[in-house]
Protein backbone atom coordinates (compact mmCIF):
# COMPACT_ATOMS: atom_id res chain seq x y z
CA UNK A 1 0.00 0.00 0.00
CA UNK A 2 1.68 3.50 -1.18
CA UNK A 3 -0.20 6.70 0.61
CA UNK A 4 1.31 10.19 -0.37
CA UNK A 5 0.38 13.15 1.72
CA UNK A 6 1.02 16.16 0.02
CA UNK A 7 4.40 16.10 -0.98
CA UNK A 8 6.25 18.66 -1.97
CA UNK A 9 9.68 18.57 -4.03
CA UNK A 10 11.85 20.48 -5.35
CA UNK A 11 15.63 20.88 -6.62
CA UNK A 12 17.94 23.70 -5.90
CA UNK A 13 19.41 25.39 -9.26
CA UNK A 14 21.45 27.81 -7.42
CA UNK A 15 21.57 31.45 -7.32
CA UNK A 16 18.44 30.98 -4.73
CA UNK A 17 16.36 29.85 -7.23
CA UNK A 18 14.41 26.51 -7.43
CA UNK A 19 12.76 24.50 -9.52
CA UNK A 20 9.66 22.45 -7.51
CA UNK A 21 9.28 19.37 -9.58
CA UNK A 22 6.41 17.63 -7.15
CA UNK A 23 4.02 20.40 -5.85
CA UNK A 24 0.96 19.05 -2.70
CA UNK A 25 0.53 15.82 -4.61
CA UNK A 26 -1.50 12.96 -2.73
CA UNK A 27 -1.60 9.48 -4.05
CA UNK A 28 -3.39 7.09 -2.78
CA UNK A 29 -2.53 2.77 -3.83
CA UNK A 30 -4.14 0.18 -2.63
CA UNK A 31 -2.99 -3.21 -1.16
CA UNK A 32 -2.76 -5.17 -4.82
CA UNK A 33 -3.86 -2.38 -7.33
CA UNK A 34 -1.64 -1.08 -10.15
CA UNK A 35 -1.26 2.33 -11.43
CA UNK A 36 0.02 3.52 -14.80
CA UNK A 37 1.44 6.72 -14.73
CA UNK A 38 1.63 9.03 -17.88
CA UNK A 39 2.27 12.33 -18.55
CA UNK A 40 4.78 14.54 -20.90
CA UNK A 41 8.64 14.89 -20.55
CA UNK A 42 9.19 16.69 -17.03
CA UNK A 43 5.73 15.95 -15.63
CA UNK A 44 7.19 14.32 -12.84
CA UNK A 45 6.08 11.14 -12.98
CA UNK A 46 10.08 9.33 -12.63
CA UNK A 47 10.71 12.20 -9.52
CA UNK A 48 7.33 10.68 -7.98
CA UNK A 49 8.69 7.02 -8.04
CA UNK A 50 12.59 8.63 -7.18
CA UNK A 51 10.14 10.44 -4.16
CA UNK A 52 8.46 7.39 -3.15
CA UNK A 53 12.28 5.18 -3.22
CA UNK A 54 13.78 7.66 -0.80
CA UNK A 55 16.14 8.44 -4.09
CA UNK A 56 15.11 12.37 -3.69
CA UNK A 57 13.92 13.92 -0.38
CA UNK A 58 10.72 15.64 -0.03
CA UNK A 59 10.27 19.21 1.13
CA UNK A 60 7.25 18.48 2.74
CA UNK A 61 4.40 16.17 2.85
CA UNK A 62 4.38 12.52 4.37
CA UNK A 63 5.26 8.92 2.43
CA UNK A 64 3.39 5.79 4.22
CA UNK A 65 4.26 1.92 2.76
CA UNK A 66 2.57 -0.56 4.48
CA UNK A 67 1.30 2.07 6.92
CA UNK A 68 4.65 3.30 7.88
CA UNK A 69 5.54 6.50 7.94
CA UNK A 70 8.51 6.00 6.07
CA UNK A 71 9.51 9.79 5.08
CA UNK A 72 12.60 10.44 7.81
CA UNK A 73 13.70 7.03 5.88
CA UNK A 74 16.73 6.81 3.80
CA UNK A 75 16.55 5.06 0.66
CA UNK A 76 18.45 1.91 1.76
CA UNK A 77 15.98 1.69 4.41
CA UNK A 78 12.70 2.35 2.18
CA UNK A 79 14.19 -0.37 0.28
CA UNK A 80 12.48 -2.99 2.52
CA UNK A 81 9.49 -2.30 1.30
CA UNK A 82 10.33 -1.29 -2.37
CA UNK A 83 11.15 -3.57 -5.33
CA UNK A 84 12.47 -1.40 -8.34
CA UNK A 85 13.42 -1.37 -11.83
CA UNK A 86 14.61 1.48 -13.47
CA UNK A 87 15.07 2.23 -17.67
CA UNK A 88 18.76 1.74 -17.81
CA UNK A 89 18.88 -2.21 -17.42
CA UNK A 90 22.43 -1.78 -15.98
CA UNK A 91 20.86 0.05 -12.92
CA UNK A 92 19.40 -2.97 -11.25
CA UNK A 93 22.41 -5.41 -11.13
CA UNK A 94 26.10 -5.88 -10.41
CA UNK A 95 27.44 -6.86 -14.30
CA UNK A 96 30.53 -7.87 -13.24
CA UNK A 97 29.01 -10.46 -11.03
CA UNK A 98 27.34 -13.74 -11.87
CA UNK A 99 23.39 -14.45 -12.24
CA UNK A 100 23.23 -15.96 -9.21
CA UNK A 101 25.54 -13.52 -6.98
CA UNK A 102 22.94 -11.18 -8.03
CA UNK A 103 20.06 -13.11 -7.03
CA UNK A 104 21.82 -13.96 -3.91
CA UNK A 105 22.08 -10.29 -3.10
CA UNK A 106 18.13 -9.74 -4.05
CA UNK A 107 16.45 -12.51 -2.48
CA UNK A 108 16.65 -10.67 1.17
CA UNK A 109 16.25 -7.42 1.94
CA UNK A 110 17.93 -6.29 4.72
CA UNK A 111 21.59 -6.34 6.28
CA UNK A 112 23.88 -9.55 5.39
CA UNK A 113 25.26 -12.35 7.51
CA UNK A 114 28.58 -14.04 7.35
CA UNK A 115 27.00 -17.30 5.75
CA UNK A 116 27.48 -18.85 2.66
CA UNK A 117 25.51 -17.08 -0.06
CA UNK A 118 24.58 -19.43 -2.45
CA UNK A 119 24.75 -23.07 -1.37
CA UNK A 120 23.84 -25.35 -4.04
CA UNK A 121 20.09 -25.83 -2.70
CA UNK A 122 19.72 -22.34 -3.27
CA UNK A 123 21.23 -22.41 -6.98
CA UNK A 124 18.73 -24.86 -7.53
CA UNK A 125 15.71 -23.04 -6.34
CA UNK A 126 17.15 -20.07 -8.50
CA UNK A 127 17.11 -22.17 -11.56
CA UNK A 128 13.51 -22.43 -11.49
CA UNK A 129 12.54 -19.19 -10.45
CA UNK A 130 14.90 -18.16 -13.80
CA UNK A 131 13.72 -20.64 -15.96
CA UNK A 132 10.07 -18.56 -15.56
CA UNK A 133 11.39 -15.84 -17.46
CA UNK A 134 12.12 -18.47 -20.79
CA UNK A 135 14.71 -16.79 -22.01
CA UNK A 136 17.29 -19.87 -21.33
CA UNK A 137 19.11 -18.42 -18.41
CA UNK A 138 18.76 -21.15 -15.98
CA UNK A 139 21.98 -22.68 -17.77
CA UNK A 140 23.93 -19.28 -17.15
CA UNK A 141 23.49 -18.78 -13.91
CA UNK A 142 27.42 -18.78 -13.45
CA UNK A 143 28.13 -16.10 -16.48
CA UNK A 144 28.33 -12.45 -15.62
CA UNK A 145 25.41 -10.61 -15.60
CA UNK A 146 27.75 -8.28 -18.14
CA UNK A 147 27.23 -10.87 -20.52
CA UNK A 148 23.03 -10.68 -20.78
CA UNK A 149 21.46 -8.86 -23.68
CA UNK A 150 19.37 -5.63 -22.91
CA UNK A 151 16.15 -7.45 -22.37
CA UNK A 152 18.00 -10.74 -20.37
CA UNK A 153 19.27 -8.27 -17.98
CA UNK A 154 16.02 -6.28 -17.19
CA UNK A 155 13.84 -9.24 -17.32
CA UNK A 156 16.80 -10.47 -14.35
CA UNK A 157 16.37 -7.08 -12.82
CA UNK A 158 12.43 -7.12 -12.45
CA UNK A 159 12.67 -10.78 -11.41
CA UNK A 160 15.13 -9.37 -8.73
CA UNK A 161 13.08 -6.39 -7.75
CA UNK A 162 10.26 -9.11 -6.94
CA UNK A 163 12.48 -12.28 -5.46
CA UNK A 164 11.59 -10.67 -1.60
CA UNK A 165 8.26 -9.80 -2.57
CA UNK A 166 8.15 -6.24 -1.86
CA UNK A 167 5.50 -4.32 -0.43
CA UNK A 168 5.57 -2.01 -3.63
CA UNK A 169 6.92 -2.27 -6.75
CA UNK A 170 7.54 1.03 -8.94
CA UNK A 171 8.70 0.62 -12.48
CA UNK A 172 10.12 3.79 -14.39
CA UNK A 173 10.07 3.17 -18.10
CA UNK A 174 11.49 -0.26 -17.14
CA UNK A 175 10.83 -1.41 -21.02
CA UNK A 176 11.59 1.94 -22.75
CA UNK A 177 15.20 1.50 -23.61
CA UNK A 178 14.26 -2.46 -24.84
CA UNK A 179 13.52 -3.13 -28.57
CA UNK A 180 9.86 -4.23 -29.23
CA UNK A 181 10.34 -8.02 -28.81
CA UNK A 182 12.15 -7.36 -25.57
CA UNK A 183 9.51 -4.81 -24.43
CA UNK A 184 7.07 -7.15 -25.18
CA UNK A 185 8.25 -10.24 -23.06
CA UNK A 186 9.59 -8.05 -20.76
CA UNK A 187 5.78 -6.14 -20.65
CA UNK A 188 4.42 -9.92 -20.41
CA UNK A 189 6.36 -10.70 -17.73
CA UNK A 190 5.71 -7.87 -15.86
CA UNK A 191 1.90 -8.70 -16.18
CA UNK A 192 2.30 -12.38 -15.20
CA UNK A 193 3.83 -11.44 -11.67
CA UNK A 194 2.53 -8.62 -10.49
CA UNK A 195 -0.72 -11.30 -11.14
CA UNK A 196 0.48 -14.06 -9.28
CA UNK A 197 2.11 -12.21 -6.45
CA UNK A 198 -0.89 -9.89 -6.46
CA UNK A 199 2.23 -6.74 -6.11
CA UNK A 200 1.24 -3.12 -5.27
CA UNK A 201 2.66 -1.62 -8.64
CA UNK A 202 3.22 1.95 -9.93
CA UNK A 203 4.07 1.79 -13.22
CA UNK A 204 5.38 4.94 -15.27
CA UNK A 205 5.15 5.10 -19.12
CA UNK A 206 5.00 6.39 -22.06
CA UNK A 207 3.60 4.25 -24.02
CA UNK A 208 -0.29 5.23 -23.29
CA UNK A 209 -2.02 1.85 -24.53
CA UNK A 210 0.48 -0.46 -22.61
CA UNK A 211 -0.95 2.21 -19.77
CA UNK A 212 -4.50 1.57 -20.55
CA UNK A 213 -3.96 -2.77 -20.84
CA UNK A 214 -1.87 -3.36 -17.86
CA UNK A 215 -3.84 -1.82 -15.15
CA UNK A 216 -6.64 -0.91 -13.61
CA UNK A 217 -6.38 2.70 -13.09
CA UNK A 218 -4.73 5.40 -14.93
CA UNK A 219 -2.97 8.60 -13.38
CA UNK A 220 -2.10 11.35 -15.75
CA UNK A 221 0.35 13.81 -14.90
CA UNK A 222 1.17 17.63 -15.58
CA UNK A 223 3.87 20.10 -14.23
CA UNK A 224 4.16 18.08 -10.60
CA UNK A 225 0.46 17.62 -10.20
CA UNK A 226 -1.64 14.76 -10.93
CA UNK A 227 -4.48 16.27 -13.36
CA UNK A 228 -6.57 13.10 -14.05
CA UNK A 229 -7.09 9.58 -12.01
CA UNK A 230 -8.89 6.97 -13.92
CA UNK A 231 -9.96 3.98 -12.33
CA UNK A 232 -13.67 1.61 -12.76
CA UNK A 233 -15.91 1.98 -15.74
CA UNK A 234 -14.48 6.04 -16.50
CA UNK A 235 -11.12 3.66 -17.26
CA UNK A 236 -12.38 0.65 -19.05
CA UNK A 237 -14.91 3.20 -21.78
CA UNK A 238 -11.15 5.24 -22.49
CA UNK A 239 -8.93 4.63 -25.45
CA UNK A 240 -6.11 6.19 -26.47
CA UNK A 241 -7.60 8.62 -28.58
CA UNK A 242 -9.52 9.57 -25.13
CA UNK A 243 -6.57 10.05 -22.96
CA UNK A 244 -4.89 12.80 -25.53
CA UNK A 245 -8.16 14.62 -25.65
CA UNK A 246 -8.43 14.95 -22.22
CA UNK A 247 -4.87 16.04 -21.69
CA UNK A 248 -5.43 18.97 -24.09
CA UNK A 249 -8.89 19.91 -21.71
CA UNK A 250 -7.09 19.15 -18.68
CA UNK A 251 -3.72 20.87 -19.77
CA UNK A 252 -5.79 23.67 -21.60
CA UNK A 253 -3.54 25.05 -23.70
CA UNK A 254 -4.33 25.25 -27.13
CA UNK A 255 -0.35 24.39 -28.65
CA UNK A 256 -0.69 21.33 -26.37
CA UNK A 257 0.09 18.62 -29.72
CA UNK A 258 -0.29 14.54 -29.18
CA UNK A 259 3.54 14.24 -29.45
CA UNK A 260 3.79 16.07 -26.05
CA UNK A 261 2.46 13.39 -24.04
CA UNK A 262 3.30 10.50 -26.00
CA UNK A 263 7.03 10.79 -26.21
CA UNK B 1 67.67 -16.27 -3.85
CA UNK B 2 64.55 -18.20 -4.84
CA UNK B 3 63.23 -18.43 -1.37
CA UNK B 4 63.84 -15.03 -0.54
CA UNK B 5 62.01 -14.00 -3.59
CA UNK B 6 59.28 -15.99 -2.60
CA UNK B 7 59.32 -15.04 0.75
CA UNK B 8 59.01 -11.43 -0.51
CA UNK B 9 56.46 -12.40 -2.91
CA UNK B 10 54.36 -13.77 -0.54
CA UNK B 11 54.76 -11.18 2.56
CA UNK B 12 54.22 -8.11 -0.12
CA UNK B 13 51.30 -10.19 -1.50
CA UNK B 14 49.42 -9.69 1.42
CA UNK B 15 49.76 -5.94 0.78
CA UNK B 16 48.80 -6.13 -2.68
CA UNK B 17 45.53 -8.26 -1.56
CA UNK B 18 44.78 -5.05 0.49
CA UNK B 19 45.07 -3.31 -2.46
CA UNK B 20 43.16 -5.25 -4.59
CA UNK B 21 40.59 -5.35 -2.01
CA UNK B 22 40.46 -1.46 -2.05
CA UNK B 23 40.93 -1.23 -5.50
CA UNK B 24 39.51 -3.65 -7.81
CA UNK B 25 36.58 -4.63 -5.21
CA UNK B 26 35.34 -1.80 -3.45
CA UNK B 27 36.17 0.62 -6.50
CA UNK B 28 37.97 2.70 -3.43
CA UNK B 29 41.42 4.25 -5.13
CA UNK B 30 42.72 4.19 -1.31
CA UNK B 31 46.04 5.40 -0.26
CA UNK B 32 45.72 4.89 3.26
CA UNK B 33 48.31 2.00 2.84
CA UNK B 34 51.07 4.46 2.74
CA UNK B 35 50.44 4.61 6.99
CA UNK B 36 48.94 1.30 7.46
CA UNK B 37 51.37 -0.47 6.10
CA UNK B 38 53.95 1.23 8.80
CA UNK B 39 51.68 1.25 10.99
CA UNK B 40 51.64 -2.62 10.91
CA UNK B 41 55.06 -2.64 10.90
CA UNK B 42 55.69 -0.94 13.53
CA UNK B 43 52.64 -2.28 16.28
CA UNK B 44 53.81 -5.49 15.54
CA UNK B 45 57.47 -5.06 16.11
CA UNK B 46 56.57 -3.17 19.39
CA UNK B 47 53.85 -5.78 20.91
CA UNK B 48 56.05 -8.73 19.28
CA UNK B 49 59.56 -8.02 20.56
CA UNK B 50 58.25 -6.64 24.59
CA UNK B 51 56.12 -9.50 24.89
CA UNK B 52 59.05 -11.89 23.90
CA UNK B 53 61.04 -9.99 27.12
CA UNK B 54 57.93 -10.48 29.12
CA UNK B 55 58.96 -13.36 32.09
CA UNK B 56 55.20 -14.54 32.04
CA UNK B 57 55.86 -17.52 30.05
CA UNK B 58 52.47 -17.59 29.04
CA UNK B 59 52.54 -14.09 27.27
CA UNK B 60 55.80 -14.89 25.99
CA UNK B 61 53.90 -17.65 24.07
CA UNK B 62 52.15 -15.11 22.13
CA UNK B 63 53.81 -12.74 21.45
CA UNK B 64 54.43 -13.87 17.62
CA UNK B 65 50.54 -14.38 17.21
CA UNK B 66 49.55 -11.00 19.24
CA UNK B 67 52.16 -9.10 17.33
CA UNK B 68 50.73 -10.17 13.70
CA UNK B 69 47.45 -8.98 15.07
CA UNK B 70 48.47 -5.87 16.44
CA UNK B 71 49.66 -5.60 13.16
CA UNK B 72 46.52 -6.36 11.53
CA UNK B 73 44.12 -4.32 13.92
CA UNK B 74 46.37 -1.42 13.49
CA UNK B 75 45.91 -1.51 10.02
CA UNK B 76 42.29 -1.78 10.31
CA UNK B 77 42.19 1.29 12.45
CA UNK B 78 43.99 3.68 9.99
CA UNK B 79 41.44 2.32 7.67
CA UNK B 80 38.66 2.88 9.74
CA UNK B 81 39.72 7.06 9.64
CA UNK B 82 39.84 7.17 6.24
CA UNK B 83 36.58 5.26 5.87
CA UNK B 84 34.88 8.02 8.84
CA UNK B 85 36.66 10.87 7.04
CA UNK B 86 35.16 9.90 3.53
CA UNK B 87 31.90 9.15 5.06
CA UNK B 88 31.10 11.80 7.24
CA UNK B 89 32.91 14.75 5.77
CA UNK B 90 32.23 13.29 2.27
CA UNK B 91 35.73 14.14 0.72
CA UNK B 92 37.09 12.30 -2.33
CA UNK B 93 38.70 8.97 -1.74
CA UNK B 94 42.02 9.92 -2.57
CA UNK B 95 41.83 13.08 -0.37
CA UNK B 96 40.75 10.86 2.77
CA UNK B 97 43.78 8.43 2.09
CA UNK B 98 46.24 11.02 2.00
CA UNK B 99 44.72 12.70 5.34
CA UNK B 100 45.04 9.89 7.04
CA UNK B 101 48.30 8.73 5.65
CA UNK B 102 49.79 11.81 6.97
CA UNK B 103 48.68 11.47 10.00
CA UNK B 104 49.63 8.49 10.53
CA UNK B 105 53.07 8.90 10.24
CA UNK B 106 52.90 10.76 13.21
CA UNK B 107 50.99 8.12 14.96
CA UNK B 108 53.87 5.40 14.00
CA UNK B 109 56.76 7.74 15.22
CA UNK B 110 54.66 7.48 18.57
CA UNK B 111 54.38 3.53 18.59
CA UNK B 112 57.57 3.25 17.94
CA UNK B 113 58.40 5.14 20.89
CA UNK B 114 59.16 8.83 19.23
CA UNK B 115 62.22 6.96 17.11
CA UNK B 116 61.53 6.36 13.21
CA UNK B 117 63.53 3.03 13.53
CA UNK B 118 63.43 -0.09 15.48
CA UNK B 119 66.02 -2.14 15.24
CA UNK B 120 65.00 -5.96 15.86
CA UNK B 121 68.36 -7.74 15.40
CA UNK B 122 68.49 -9.33 19.09
CA UNK B 123 65.18 -9.51 19.53
CA UNK B 124 62.60 -10.59 16.70
CA UNK B 125 60.84 -13.11 17.93
CA UNK B 126 58.53 -13.49 14.38
CA UNK B 127 61.80 -14.16 12.51
CA UNK B 128 63.13 -16.54 14.93
CA UNK B 129 59.95 -18.86 14.92
CA UNK B 130 59.16 -18.78 11.02
CA UNK B 131 63.08 -20.07 10.58
CA UNK B 132 62.93 -22.53 13.38
CA UNK B 133 59.29 -23.86 12.93
CA UNK B 134 60.51 -26.79 10.77
CA UNK B 135 63.75 -27.04 11.91
CA UNK B 136 65.52 -30.45 11.52
CA UNK B 137 63.33 -31.05 8.15
CA UNK B 138 64.11 -28.04 6.53
CA UNK B 139 67.02 -25.35 6.28
CA UNK B 140 65.65 -21.64 8.52
CA UNK B 141 65.72 -20.40 4.69
CA UNK B 142 62.92 -22.86 3.54
CA UNK B 143 61.31 -22.98 6.61
CA UNK B 144 60.78 -19.34 6.81
CA UNK B 145 59.47 -19.88 3.32
CA UNK B 146 57.25 -23.01 4.70
CA UNK B 147 55.79 -20.69 7.53
CA UNK B 148 54.80 -17.18 4.87
CA UNK B 149 53.37 -20.02 2.67
CA UNK B 150 51.33 -21.71 5.66
CA UNK B 151 50.20 -18.19 6.56
CA UNK B 152 49.24 -16.84 3.03
CA UNK B 153 47.38 -19.87 2.58
CA UNK B 154 44.97 -19.43 5.44
CA UNK B 155 44.78 -15.88 4.55
CA UNK B 156 43.53 -17.15 0.97
CA UNK B 157 40.79 -19.84 2.16
CA UNK B 158 39.47 -17.31 4.60
CA UNK B 159 39.24 -14.69 2.09
CA UNK B 160 37.88 -16.95 -0.77
CA UNK B 161 35.43 -18.08 1.91
CA UNK B 162 34.55 -14.54 3.00
CA UNK B 163 33.86 -13.52 -0.42
CA UNK B 164 31.44 -16.65 -0.84
CA UNK B 165 29.42 -15.17 2.59
CA UNK B 166 26.36 -12.67 1.81
CA UNK B 167 28.53 -9.86 3.71
CA UNK B 168 31.17 -10.74 0.56
CA UNK B 169 28.83 -10.52 -2.56
CA UNK B 170 27.94 -7.08 -1.11
CA UNK B 171 30.72 -5.48 -0.55
CA UNK B 172 31.93 -7.00 -3.99
CA UNK B 173 28.49 -5.83 -5.72
CA UNK B 174 28.82 -2.49 -3.80
CA UNK B 175 32.24 -1.71 -5.87
CA UNK B 176 30.46 -2.87 -9.14
CA UNK B 177 26.93 -0.97 -8.82
CA UNK B 178 25.93 0.81 -5.16
CA UNK B 179 22.09 0.84 -6.49
CA UNK B 180 22.04 -3.11 -5.99
CA UNK B 181 23.53 -2.86 -2.98
CA UNK B 182 20.86 -0.42 -1.95
CA UNK B 183 18.05 -1.86 -3.26
CA UNK B 184 18.48 -5.18 -1.40
CA UNK B 185 18.33 -2.80 1.81
CA UNK B 186 22.24 -2.95 3.16
CA UNK B 187 23.07 0.28 4.33
CA UNK B 188 26.11 1.27 1.67
CA UNK B 189 28.54 3.67 3.85
CA UNK B 190 28.97 0.78 6.58
CA UNK B 191 29.52 -2.04 4.50
CA UNK B 192 32.28 0.19 2.60
CA UNK B 193 33.90 1.26 5.88
CA UNK B 194 34.16 -2.67 6.67
CA UNK B 195 35.93 -2.97 3.28
CA UNK B 196 38.05 -0.36 3.61
CA UNK B 197 39.46 -1.95 7.19
CA UNK B 198 40.08 -4.83 5.77
CA UNK B 199 41.64 -3.33 2.66
CA UNK B 200 43.88 -1.98 5.17
CA UNK B 201 44.14 -4.47 8.03
CA UNK B 202 45.93 -7.12 5.21
CA UNK B 203 48.79 -4.68 4.58
CA UNK B 204 48.88 -3.93 8.35
CA UNK B 205 50.03 -7.65 9.25
CA UNK B 206 51.99 -7.72 5.85
CA UNK B 207 53.99 -4.75 7.59
CA UNK B 208 54.20 -5.99 11.04
CA UNK B 209 55.59 -9.26 8.57
CA UNK B 210 57.95 -7.57 6.69
CA UNK B 211 58.93 -5.52 9.65
CA UNK B 212 59.78 -8.90 11.11
CA UNK B 213 61.66 -10.03 7.66
CA UNK B 214 63.97 -7.83 7.42
CA UNK B 215 64.73 -7.49 10.79
CA UNK B 216 63.36 -3.38 11.56
CA UNK B 217 60.35 -1.47 11.35
CA UNK B 218 60.71 1.87 10.16
CA UNK B 219 58.41 4.91 9.62
CA UNK B 220 59.74 5.43 5.57
CA UNK B 221 58.14 1.66 5.43
CA UNK B 222 55.10 2.74 2.98
CA UNK B 223 56.86 4.73 0.96
CA UNK B 224 55.65 3.46 -2.56
CA UNK B 225 53.40 0.62 -1.32
CA UNK B 226 50.80 1.64 -3.08
CA UNK B 227 52.46 1.94 -6.51
CA UNK B 228 54.30 -1.56 -5.59
CA UNK B 229 50.69 -3.30 -4.56
CA UNK B 230 49.00 -1.95 -7.69
CA UNK B 231 51.87 -2.98 -10.14
CA UNK B 232 51.65 -6.48 -8.23
CA UNK B 233 47.37 -6.65 -8.64
CA UNK B 234 47.52 -5.59 -12.27
CA UNK B 235 50.68 -7.55 -13.33
CA UNK B 236 48.48 -10.91 -11.95
CA UNK B 237 45.40 -9.67 -13.98
CA UNK B 238 47.61 -9.64 -16.63
CA UNK B 239 48.73 -13.10 -16.58
CA UNK B 240 45.82 -14.73 -14.98
CA UNK B 241 42.39 -13.76 -16.70
CA UNK B 242 39.56 -14.87 -14.60
CA UNK B 243 35.93 -13.76 -13.35
CA UNK B 244 36.33 -16.16 -10.21
CA UNK B 245 36.97 -14.36 -6.93
CA UNK B 246 39.09 -16.97 -5.47
CA UNK B 247 41.53 -17.24 -8.82
CA UNK B 248 41.60 -13.59 -8.44
CA UNK B 249 42.58 -13.86 -4.78
CA UNK B 250 45.19 -16.34 -5.73
CA UNK B 251 46.59 -14.28 -9.07
CA UNK B 252 47.73 -11.38 -6.45
CA UNK B 253 50.25 -13.79 -4.81
CA UNK B 254 51.55 -14.44 -8.39
CA UNK B 255 51.39 -11.03 -9.08
CA UNK B 256 53.52 -10.28 -6.38
CA UNK B 257 55.91 -13.42 -6.68
CA UNK B 258 56.99 -12.27 -10.37
CA UNK B 259 56.94 -8.46 -9.31
CA UNK B 260 59.68 -9.31 -6.95
CA UNK B 261 61.25 -11.29 -9.21
CA UNK B 262 61.52 -8.18 -11.27
CA UNK B 263 62.46 -6.04 -8.62
CA UNK B 264 65.28 -8.37 -7.54
CA UNK B 265 66.66 -8.89 -11.13
CA UNK B 266 66.77 -5.25 -11.81
CA UNK B 267 68.80 -5.05 -8.51
CA UNK B 268 71.54 -7.95 -9.31
CA UNK B 269 71.57 -7.59 -13.02
CA UNK B 270 70.42 -4.48 -13.65
CA UNK B 271 73.78 -2.93 -13.68
CA UNK B 272 74.28 -4.47 -16.67
CA UNK B 273 71.98 -2.00 -18.17
CA UNK B 274 72.79 1.11 -15.80
CA UNK B 275 69.88 0.22 -13.17
CA UNK B 276 70.98 1.13 -9.93
CA UNK B 277 68.54 0.38 -6.47
CA UNK B 278 67.64 4.24 -7.11
CA UNK B 279 65.48 3.64 -10.16
CA UNK B 280 63.50 0.98 -8.90
CA UNK B 281 60.54 3.31 -8.39
CA UNK B 282 60.95 4.72 -11.44
CA UNK B 283 60.87 0.47 -12.93
CA UNK B 284 57.16 0.37 -10.36
CA UNK B 285 55.63 3.04 -12.25
CA UNK B 286 56.56 1.99 -15.96
CA UNK B 287 55.33 -1.62 -14.81
CA UNK B 288 52.02 -0.15 -14.04
CA UNK B 289 52.06 1.75 -17.22
CA UNK B 290 52.49 -1.29 -19.59
CA UNK B 291 50.35 -3.12 -17.75
CA UNK B 292 47.42 -0.63 -18.13
CA UNK B 293 48.80 -0.30 -22.02
CA UNK B 294 49.13 -4.05 -22.71
CA UNK B 295 45.48 -5.03 -20.89
CA UNK B 296 43.91 -1.54 -22.52
CA UNK B 297 45.56 -3.05 -26.04
CA UNK B 298 44.20 -6.72 -25.41
CA UNK B 299 40.68 -5.53 -24.36
CA UNK B 300 40.44 -3.14 -27.59
CA UNK B 301 41.59 -6.41 -29.90
CA UNK B 302 39.99 -9.41 -27.96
Amino acid sequence: MIRLHNIEVSFDLGGGQEHTVLKNLSLEVERGQTVSVIGSNGAGKSTLLNAIAGTVPVRAGKIFLDDSDVTPLPEWARAMYVGRVRQDPLAGTAGDMTLLDNLALAYRKGPRRFRIATPPKFAREMADKVAELGMGLEDRLRENVSRLSGGQRQALTLLMAILSRPSVLLLDEHTAALDPANAEIVGELTRRFIAEFNLTALIVTHDMKRALEQAGRVVMMHEGEIIADLSGAEKEKMDVAGLVRLFKKVRGAEYAEDRDLLI
Amino acid sequence: MIEGILVEGLIYGILALGVFVSFRVLDFPDLTVEGSFPAGAAAGAIVASSLSLSPNAFAKALAVPAGMLAGFVAGGVAGFVTAAVYHRLKVPPLLAGIVTMTGFYSINLRILGGKPNLPLITNNPMLKLARSFMSGILSPEWSLLASCILICLVLFGLLDLFFHTEIGIAMGALGDNENAVIQAGIQPNRLRAWGIMLANALPGLSGAMAAAYQGFADVNLGQGVVAAGLATVMLGELVVHSQFIGVQLARVFIGSIIFRALMYAARSWGYVAGITPNDLRLLTALLIIVSVAISRYGRKHR
